[in-house]
């Protein structure tokens, strides 16, 4: 599985990377990790004639903490530097959890988290933990720069609101709230496999230990993030006892999410693991945040 | 060992492997290794259709592609496009069967039988420019329905995969041992069900390939073949060529992996890249990628029964009904090996008098159908042990009961099931004592502890835990023969050469140890040869679990041989009584006078003059080829028991524990058989709940790679893996072995339906399928529960 | 037809010099063009890690990288680990437990490991079979590689 012939470009700077996009447009591929590409390439279901190499753009690699409290990690920052970075522990700490869970470690070596916010894939995870965390995309272009907030960054399948002669260029992840509980989990076949459904929660607490803010995000539900809007405002207000939980799971199950058929599950049988997984993360995320159940 | 004069050092030890240091470094050899000056790359175009005619196929613009030297279709081999050869007739022995030979062709002349099915192959200086070019091929298709379904396949209005046969029957087989149906009239209970195993593929890590170099100066064809039969692939490939058979030589390296399907013959690519070779006078590689090996390589397993097990009132099997439909692919070229196997061990390890077994194969447009390990055993160890396990319900029973209470007691042996198995003879359980395996499995797995007291305390704190506890034999060291020549060296090295290839069974170390005990030497001074047809060229290859059996005896005969015409000589030399010799550490000497003594090499030299005068009769040097040729299987057997956990909510499933109570007669490395036990068992995990080759209706392998074709993990296998050791030697060879290589894989699918079934127990719901997955429990629940309701 | 790239890449300490095209894969490269057969080829979609070599000092698939991108970096494939001679004591735990056995994988195994038990020179058995859920062995069920790194780690730490 031999991938088709293209001419390769690696520029060291951003710039020059910008500009052979503008120069190719549609007929260039991003190379970032080329976990997701090069597969792609080598079952010749991807042909790009041009490939422009991110991977020697030192500028593009770095995790810094942002002034506002947050994390700002650049596009091509490796997976596996994210998943190691005591700064992520500690400020970002959905993100901490989610990354054991992508892939091997091979695969993190490589990947990067701009690149796994690129490629959009409805199954990967970075994409839904980034929409529940309320994450914003920094994109560059020729003529200048935008931020993109992460739940307007997704648009579809495989589809992003980045322009083909645009590339990401960082990732801001938001401080922690008060009072903040998160959670990621996952049903996959296997350790590493892609999930059958995923979900990333970031709920928060007010002062009378209801929930005053519920993000709760699945992935390998839809075309990309889907965000359980009907989960959350049956949350929001509440106290999260088992029995509300159970309400805003059935809300997830029923109104938030319309899965497909594939060989690895049904609609019917995600749409089940999307009731358990919510159950199961809103638990864990609002004891996170200091909710005590007294039964 | 049956012979009292040899000392035992290393056969039933565990033996460091010799082969392990250059495996270790990258310095052994794969057919992919091999890199010849001048040499080219082929490519495969493949069908993407099931089934569909082909009007007409244009490679006039891929011949035009720089560096393209050459594109062949099935009209540029002339006369060498033929199907292949029947590799495994029908048994003659079995009255009335009926067996529609339909073989596979090397390139699709005018229908394509299968996806995958190769239309057209591409040489060219590189693989990516050869891929290159099959983009440029154009063919012009009419698809047709596509055969999927077994049931519909045999109904009269359904397409035709082989339009000249009128139907899609590829054989139907009827075989009876007493009378089922009075056996029935007698019974207190009859069960009844339907049972349905789905494909799987064997999925070496080392995928198929091969590397032909034709000389036209000296006339030899060197061939490097990632098979499991190197000797039959020499003769197919020089009767094809019109070469004599000492022209070719098939070298099998390193094999990455073997687990059936490399033992299939003529495949297409062996048969058109030496066949290229000769006509460009270049050596031509192929290696196959891993989606080719998903659609281009033989599978197995798929067959679907309809049983009914008649029993008495205290669980003793008076008579089983087992009628099925076997799935071959688009061809039959393994005969009824696999759907024979299946009715040899639908009778498991059990006494049981009455026997009704028919089974219809059918020709569907999928990949042919060939064995993968376990080869139709454990299809037959999946049905008994399920209509065990719900007569045992039905009955009240306990599961081991049941079990204790059937099996072929150890005074019954040599124990005939009447029927014909797949070696042709009547199916014979040479030897065994399956009771102490039971009560071995039983101890091991904790089977009162945990059914009386954990399971309850386990359950009643929410988690669904089940245990699942079954029997097995499998019928092993298959004939026809296997030789060996056993040379001593000038060096005093000693060299063992056999037919046989190696797929990582140890065979560099297995048959080293029983040339070094033979012959006194150190394992580390016996250097192994296995699968060069230029240096041994009779025997067949390493399948059905034979490996150890028949050429390990093989090896030990000769060995054998040569340890006489040791003493014979020696005897000559030290002025010495035979019976006063001993053979160690390289030397003969003359037991308590350590001074009279010669070492192994000097005796080699001795035997080989170079003046005076040999007596007729004698051979030159201490040398002897020998064969071994068993006239039945050796049957092995055990018991596996697992205990898993079902999430009653995800419905994954981790297995907590797996033992096995198991016994293959006499062990000749037990480090190895362990490991053959593991591998085994991951592939039989594999067919319980992640492997299924998806088909739909179209014919289209859907999941052709190993994202979607799941095989287990580390992180997917039990925490440890319990073995038992049992030794029932065989009294049908010399050395007293039996087969292990496929043990793991036979009953692990039965012993997990079990266990799941037990876990869900609450649920009431019958496990009639393998393989399992998460979503398929989920289904079966929602059917139970809907069940349930009023 | 795509130009050649001029790559300088280091493999097991020796300096290479190649002009290869773009698309070549990095597997291809090292066992074809450098004749570095060790590193062997199982998928080429990255999920059997048969083909993992490290990268500068990090486990990665070389099915999923072009050749031209290890332009300026380092390499060790198996052939760097140990020899006949003298096996790495990862290769010899191997040997010990029995942890190879058609050993197709086993070079992805081991260059999956050497970076592992840098990292976790003391890993739980939980550990280990995360560390090589990545990788796929169809003949040893994985037992004895758990086995072979226990005692790896055991021997490297004395």
């Amino acid at each position: 599985m031999k991938p088709p012939p293209f001419k390769y470009y690696a520029p060291t700077t951003t710039d020059e990377a910008l500009a052979l996009l503008a120069q190719y447009g549609y007929d260039a591929k991003v190379l970032a990790g080329g976990q997701s590409l090069i597969p792609t390439m080598n079952f010749r279901l991807a042909q790009p004639s041009v490939l422009v190499d991110l991977n020697h753009i030192p500028e593009l690699f770095y995790i810094e903490p942002d002034k506002n409290g947050g994390v700002l990690v650049g596009a091509m920052t490796r997976e596996s530097q994210v998943e190691h970075a005591s700064l992520i522990a500690e400020r970002a700490p959905l993100v901490h959890e989610t990354m054991p869970h992508i892939a091997h470690p091979q695969i993190r070596n490589r990947g990067t988290f701009g690149g796994c916010m690129a490629h959009a894939d409805p199954a990967a995870e970075l994409p839904a933990v980034s929409v529940a965390l309320d994450a914003r995309f920094r994109i560059r272009g020729q003529t200048g720069e935008r931020w993109v907030p992460a739940d307007e960054f997704f648009i579809g399948f495989f589809t992003t609101a980045l322009q083909p002669d645009e590339l990401l260029v960082e990732v801001a992840l938001p401080p922690t709230p008060q009072r903040c509980g998160w959670s990621f989990q996952e049903v996959s076949r296997r350790h590493g496999d892609y999930a059958l459904v995923g979900i990333a929660a970031l709920v928060t607490l007010d002062d009378h230990d209801r929930c005053n803010q519920a993000r709760i995000v699945f992935l390998s539900v839809g075309d990309g993030p889907v965000e359980a809007h009907q989960a959350a405002k049956v949350l929001r207000g509440q106290s999260p006892t088992p029995e509300a939980i159970s309400a805003a799971a059935e809300a997830a199950a029923g109104a938030d999410v319309d899965p497909s058929s594939d060989i690895h599950a049904t609609a019917d049988y995600r749409r089940h693991l999307v009731k358990v997984l919510t159950r199961r993360a809103l638990g864990q995320a609002f004891g996170r945040a200091g909710f005590k159940n007294d039964e | 060992m049956t012979d009292p004069q040899v000392t035992e050092k290393y056969v039933g030890k565990r033996i460091k492997r010799n082969e392990d240091p250059r495996l270790l470094t990258g310095q052994a050899l794969f057919v992919d290794d091999v890199d010849l000056p001048d040499m080219l790359h082929a490519a495969f175009l493949r069908s993407d259709f099931a089934h569909a005619r082909v009007q007409s196929i244009d490679v006039s613009a891929a011949r035009a592609r720089p560096g393209v030297v050459a594109v062949f279709t099935a009209e540029d081999m002339g006369d060498f496009w033929r199907p292949g050869p029947l590799i495994v007739p029908p048994p003659s022995k079995v009255e009335g069967i009926v067996f529609n030979a339909r073989t596979q062709i090397p390139m699709v002349k005018d229908k394509i039988h299968h996806i995958g099915d190769p239309l057209a192959v591409v040489i060219a200086e590189t693989r990516y420019i050869a891929e290159d070019a099959l983009e440029d091929i154009f063919v012009d298709y009419e698809p047709l329905d596509a055969v999927v379904d077994l049931e519909e396949a045999l109904k009269p209005d359904a397409p035709l995969v082989h339009d000249d046969l009128g139907s899609n029957l590829a054989a139907h087989v009827v075989q009876q041992k007493g009378d089922f149906e009075a056996a029935r009239g007698e019974a207190d209970v009859v069960v009844k069900r339907r049972i349905v195993i789905d494909r799987g593929a064997a999925a070496a890590l080392e995928n198929r390939g091969v590397v032909a170099d034709w000389d036209p100066r000296s006339q030899q064809l060197t061939v490097w073949d990632t098979t499991q039969a190197p000797i039959p692939i020499r003769n197919g490939i020089a009767a094809m060529l019109g070469l004599s058979e000492h022209q070719v030589r098939v070298i099998a390296p390193f094999i990455g992996g073997g687990f059936g399907p490399k033992i299939m013959m003529s495949q297409p690519e062996e048969v058109l890249v030496p066949w290229a070779a000769t006509k460009l006078n270049r050596p031509v590689k192929w290696i196959e990628d891993r989606r080719e090996n998903f659609i281009g390589t033989t599978q197995e397993r798929e067959q679907i029964h309809d049983v009914e097990m008649a029993l008495t009132r205290d669980g003793r099997i008076l008579g089983v009904r087992d009628v099925f439909l076997h799935d071959t692919g688009a061809y039959d070229p393994y005969g009824l090996t696999v759907p024979l196997n299946t009715q040899s061990h639908a009778l498991g390890a059990y006494d049981v008098p009455n026997y009704y077994t028919e089974f219809k194969v059918v020709f569907t447009n999928k990949m042919i159908v060939t064995p993968v390990r376990g080869a139709g055993r454990p299809q037959g160890i999946f049905i008994i042990e399920r209509m065990l396990d719900l007569a045992a319900k039905e009955l009240g029973l306990d599961r081991a009961e049941i079990r204790r209470r059937n099996f072929i007691p150890p005074d019954a042996f040599p124990y005939s099931h009447v029927v014909i198995d797949q070696a042709f003879a009547e199916l014979i359980f040479d030897s065994g004592n399956y009771e102490p395996a039971l009560d071995k499995a039983l101890a091991m797995i904790g089977y009162d502890q945990f059914i009386k007291e954990e399971q309850p305390r386990l359950r009643a704190e929410g988690q669904c835990v089940g245990l699942g506890i079954v029997s097995f034999v499998e019928t092993t060291g298959v004939g026809p023969y296997e030789g060996a020549r056993v040379t001593i060296e000038a060096s005093g090295k000693v060299s063992v050469v056999t037919g046989v290839g190696t797929q990582g069974q140890g065979h560099f170390t297995s048959f080293a140890q029983v040339a070094a005990d033979q012959l006194g030497v150190d394992v580390g001074e016996v250097r192994v040869v296995t699968g060069d047809t230029a240096q041994f060229h009779w025997g067949t290859g390493t399948f059905a679990s034979r490996g150890a059996v028949v050429a390990g005896n093989a090896v030990n005969a000769a060995a054998s041989n040569v340890r006489a015409k040791v003493l014979r000589l020696a005897s000559k030399v030290l002025d010495a009584p035979e019976e006063e010799l001993e053979l160690e550490n390289g030397q003969v000497r003359v037991a308590d006078i350590p001074e009279q003594s010669i070492s192994l090499g000097e005796l080699a030299v001795l035997a080989n003059p170079l003046r005076g005068a040999v007596e007729p009769g004698t051979e030159p040097g201490l040398e002897s080829t020998d064969y071994f040729g068993p006239k039945t299987c050796a049957t092995a057997f055990g018991v596996v028991s697992m205990i898993v956990e079902v999430d009653p909510e995800t419905m994954l499933v981790d297995i907590k524990r797996l033992v096995i109570a198991h016994d293959c007669g006499t062990v000749l490395n037990p480090m190895i058989v362990e490991g053959q036990i593991h591998g085994g068992m991951s592939l039989g995990i594999g067919n319980s709940f992640y492997e299924k080759l998806a088909y739909d209706e179209n014919g289209q392998l859907l999941n052709a790679s190993f994202m979607d074709y799941l095989l287990p993990r580390s992180t997917d296998m039990p925490p440890q893996i319990e073995i038992g050791h049992l030794e029932t030697p065989s009294p049908l060879n010399p050395m007293g072995s039996k087969g292990v290589g496929e043990a793991g894989a036979i009953p692990v699918p039965a012993a997990f339906a079990q266990a799941v079934e037990d876990a869900l127990v609450d649920y009431n719901v019958e496990i009639l399928e393998t393989p399992l997955s998460p979503n398929r429990l989920f289904e079966i629940l929602q059917a139970a529960r809907q069940a349930d309701e009023p | 037809m795509s130009d050649l790239f001029n790559l300088t890449v280091t493999v097991n300490g020796t300096r290479y010099e190649r002009a290869i095209e773009p698309r070549l894969l990095l597997s291809d490269f090292l066992r074809h063009e450098l004749g570095l057969t060790g590193t062997h080829v199982g998928c080429e979609h990255g999920v059997c890690g048969t083909c993992t070599i490290m990268f500068d000092g990090q486990a990665v698939r070389s099915c999923l990288m072009f050749a031209v991108q290890a332009d300026g970096h380092d390499i060790l494939t198996v052939e760097g680990l140990g020899t006949v001679e003298e096996l790495h004591p990862l290769q010899d735990a191997f040997r010990d437990a029995h942890a190879l056995q058609c050993a197709f994988c086993t070079p992805g195994f081991l260059m999956t490991l050497v970076p592992f038990l840098e990292q976790n020179p003391n890993p739980t058995e939980e550990e280990i079979r995360e560390a090589i859920a990545g990788n796929l062995c169809r003949c040893t069920g994985y037992q004895n590689i758990v086995e072979a790194v226990k005692l790896a780690a055991q021997r490297m730490a004395t």
